[in-house]
């Protein structure tokens, strides 16, 4: 006993600590490399190679971008609100690194086995917004914030059809918990049943993260860069691996949602998580080689009068059949 | 819990303070922000997870941004800061902040003499219990908020609406499918 | 009703399209030429590094003329002439200013002995600037470049280094005009 703890639980301590180490730097450096590898995967789609000269197949180039980023001047412009604009870009990596602690990347590797767990995972991506928002404000420049204009619109009306989507697959699981909705989908993936919420799920996940087609906040043709066109060095670079890092976020949570986590056959649970997340990052590029981005006002559009009410039948027929069943 | 509890609850006093004290209203709103926060933790070292995650997601994730949202658009710089801490003397928040400290001294005894004040435990409780309270005993009270709700709807749909804006467009762009209502959302 | 059926079919049906055309671009083979390794094929008359030929006697072919010099739009020519003890006029010092050249081609179009001509290359560059300044010296090739017999003072009707006007090729005997005879 120290400090009347008892060792059992400075063990569970300890490993807690270390998991949370392993999935915050898992997670930084999987991000990292999803920029060479959608370097390399737009280059591909699109009959060019990208970047292959530094290191093996171009996968230095990250390194060697990042360095460049590093020594950057750290500018903060004379008209900006200093202490909002640096905090700004923490905001967007405390959130989107937050919402990691939950996801079940296997059976016993879960940081916070929060019994509200996707309402976590709500409330984080709903928090993310600040940084957009006060990244453009105090940034005291007009494309700024035109763009966290639109992205605070757009986020706080997918964040809608996001947790709409989502309720279906509680409703099957009948809990919260992400360990446990897992382990609803051993007879069969929610994405069957569900196919609906998983469409938009990852149709709002991607607007919620602002990644193409839905990037208006950051359309380089009529904003310059949006939100964080004052931005440079390293607080730009936290924009940048904060967007990446969501990619993977929605991917770990399409996967945990929808392709049922860790569950497989032969190989180990974390190779499953693994390979079925990456596949999605994967589609995520491919979605950005592919697709257009929509007008302002295609874009609430859609989500109001064709999202929310495909949302809003599911989560009803849903509810209907489980109370039917039980 | 007991611990996170009052640490949360000193965070959440002194970012309410700074809330009404700061002359900057970005500022103030980032105070707001940080105090529902640790509001929200307040209620999870209560044990009522589910309460401290609606009040993140609603509260700071819908209601104040929208609220950051309108302050911004107000073009404020720093006369209005100046103007604001004009406003904020100390002769003006003295009575208040008397009245306020009398408020709080009668909630502190009725609760330490009083015996309202329980232990902190955090016994969870979870989102099911929660449901069955709400559609059990206080069904009427939901039915209520829904009504209200509806009409709060139906009210800005109605001021939303741009009757001459809708007309122009039709004449302009025959039956086809309106892309303008979005906007307007 | 239908028709809105009918849209969200077609606009769904056209995303998925493009999602899959575009996948199936990773079998297609790449456009890109690996530029240092895998040199780009260049025709004869690409415009690169400007060079200065002799004609087939090995003589400059330049004249000094500034022709070149007033075509170019960017004014990179600078030319100072000079003349040998013959009268033949040839550059004293031929400058071009690589680092503003645009690589045109108004020069070589200007030039009436086809001495300046473009070559495809190029490979110029420098860490310095001051060294893309090319002097008469780099300029000079010992070659005729684009056009192998050509010899301007051997066509030109100007008594130059022994040649006698009306001497040239495909020239007549000068007409004299102090007679009526023909």
């Amino acid at each position: 006993m120290i400090f009347g703890i008892s060792e059992h639980e400075i063990l569970s301590i300890v490993v807690t600590a270390i998991l949370t180490i392993v999935t915050l730097m898992g997670s930084v450096i999987m991000a990292a490399l999803m920029i060479p590898i959608e370097r390399r995967l737009l280059g591909l789609w699109q009959d060019r190679y990208g970047p292959n000269r530094v290191g093996p197949f171009g996968s230095l180039q990250v390194v060697a971008d990042m360095i460049k980023i590093f020594f950057k001047e750290d500018w903060i412009p004379p008209f900006a609100d200093k202490a909002v604009f640096v905090i700004a870009p923490a905001i967007i990596m405390f959130t989107t690194l937050m919402a990691f602690a939950v996801i079940p990347f296997t059976e016993s590797w879960t940081i916070a086995n929060l019994n509200v767990g996707i309402l976590f995972l709500l409330a984080m991506s709903s928090l993310g917004v600040y940084s957009v928002i006060f990244a453009g404000w105090s940034s005291d420049n007009k494309y700024a914030l035109l763009g966290s204009m639109r992205t605070a619109a757009q986020m706080i009306s997918y964040e809608v059809f996001m947790g709409l989507s989502l309720l279906g697959v509680v409703l099957l699981a009948g809990s919260f918990n992400l360990g446990d909705i897992v382990e609803s989908q051993r007879g069969m993936w929610n994405v069957i049943p569900q196919f609906p919420a998983f469409v938009i799920f990852f149709i709002a996940g991607c607007a919620e993260i602002h990644r193409a087609p839905f990037d208006l906040p950051e359309a380089e043709q009529e904003l310059t860069a949006g939100y964080h066109t004052e931005y440079s060095g390293m607080k730009f670079g936290m924009f940048f691996v904060g967007e990446y890092l969501g990619i993977v976020l929605i991917s770990c949570l399409v996967t945990t949602l929808f392709f049922g986590g860790w569950l497989g056959p032969w190989l180990p649970g974390f190779v499953w998580f693994f390979l079925k997340a990456f596949f999605f990052m994967c589609f995520f590029i491919l979605l950005r080689a592919a697709t257009v981005r929509p007008r302002y006002d295609q874009l609430m559009a859609f989500g109001w009068k064709v999202l929310l009410p495909i949302a809003l039948l599911n989560v009803a027929i849903t509810g209907a059949i489980v109370v039917a069943q039980s | 819990m007991e611990t996170t509890f009052f640490i949360a609850g000193i965070v959440a006093l002194a970012a309410t303070l700074r809330t009404i004290t700061c002359a900057n209203p970005v500022h103030a709103l980032l105070y707001l922000i940080t105090s529902l926060l640790a509001v929200a933790i307040d209620f999870y070292a209560l044990g009522a997870a589910f309460a401290a995650t609606l009040e993140v997601v609603v509260y700071a994730g819908a209601v104040m941004v929208l609220f950051v949202f309108v302050v911004m658009m107000l073009n404020l710089n720093q006369e209005t800061v100046t103007r604001e801490r004009h406003w904020l003397r100390p002769k003006l928040w003295v009575g208040p902040s008397v009245f306020a400290a009398i408020l709080l001294i009668a909630m502190v005894w009725s609760m330490t003499v009083g015996g309202a004040i329980g232990g902190i435990e955090g016994t969870p409780l979870s989102a099911n219990a929660v449901g069955m309270a709400l559609f059990g005993p206080y069904v009427l009270v939901v039915e209520l908020a829904a009504f209200l709700l509806l009409a709060a709807l139906v009210v800005a749909i109605h001021i939303g609406r741009d009757e001459r804006n809708e007309a122009r467009w039709k004449a302009e762009h025959g039956e086809r499918e309106t892309t303008q209502a979005g906007e307007q959302q | 009703m239908k028709n809105a059926a009918q849209n969200a079919f077609s606009a769904t049906s056209s995303v998925l399209r493009t999602i899959g055309m575009t996948f199936m671009h990773s079998f297609r083979k790449r456009d890109t030429i690996l530029y240092p390794e895998e040199k780009p094929y260049l025709p004869p008359r690409y415009r690169g590094r400007i060079v200065l030929t002799r004609d087939p006697d090995g003589a400059e072919r330049c004249v000094a003329c500034n022709l070149c010099s007033v075509a170019c739009p960017v004014d990179c020519i600078s030319v100072v002439k000079t003349e040998d003890e013959t009268g033949r006029w040839y550059p004293e010092t031929f400058r071009i200013n690589f680092s503003r050249c645009i690589y045109c081609g108004y020069c070589e179009d200007a030039c009436p002995t086809y001495a300046i001509q473009l070559t495809p290359d190029f490979e110029m560059g420098e860490f310095d600037r001051q060294n893309m300044v090319y002097e008469k010296s780099d300029l000079l090739i010992s070659g005729v470049g684009k056009r192998p017999g050509y010899n301007f003072y051997r066509v030109a009707g100007m008594s130059v280094g022994g040649k006698d006007k009306g001497q040239a090729e495909n020239e007549a005997e000068p007409v004299d005009i102090k007679t009526l005879l023909p």
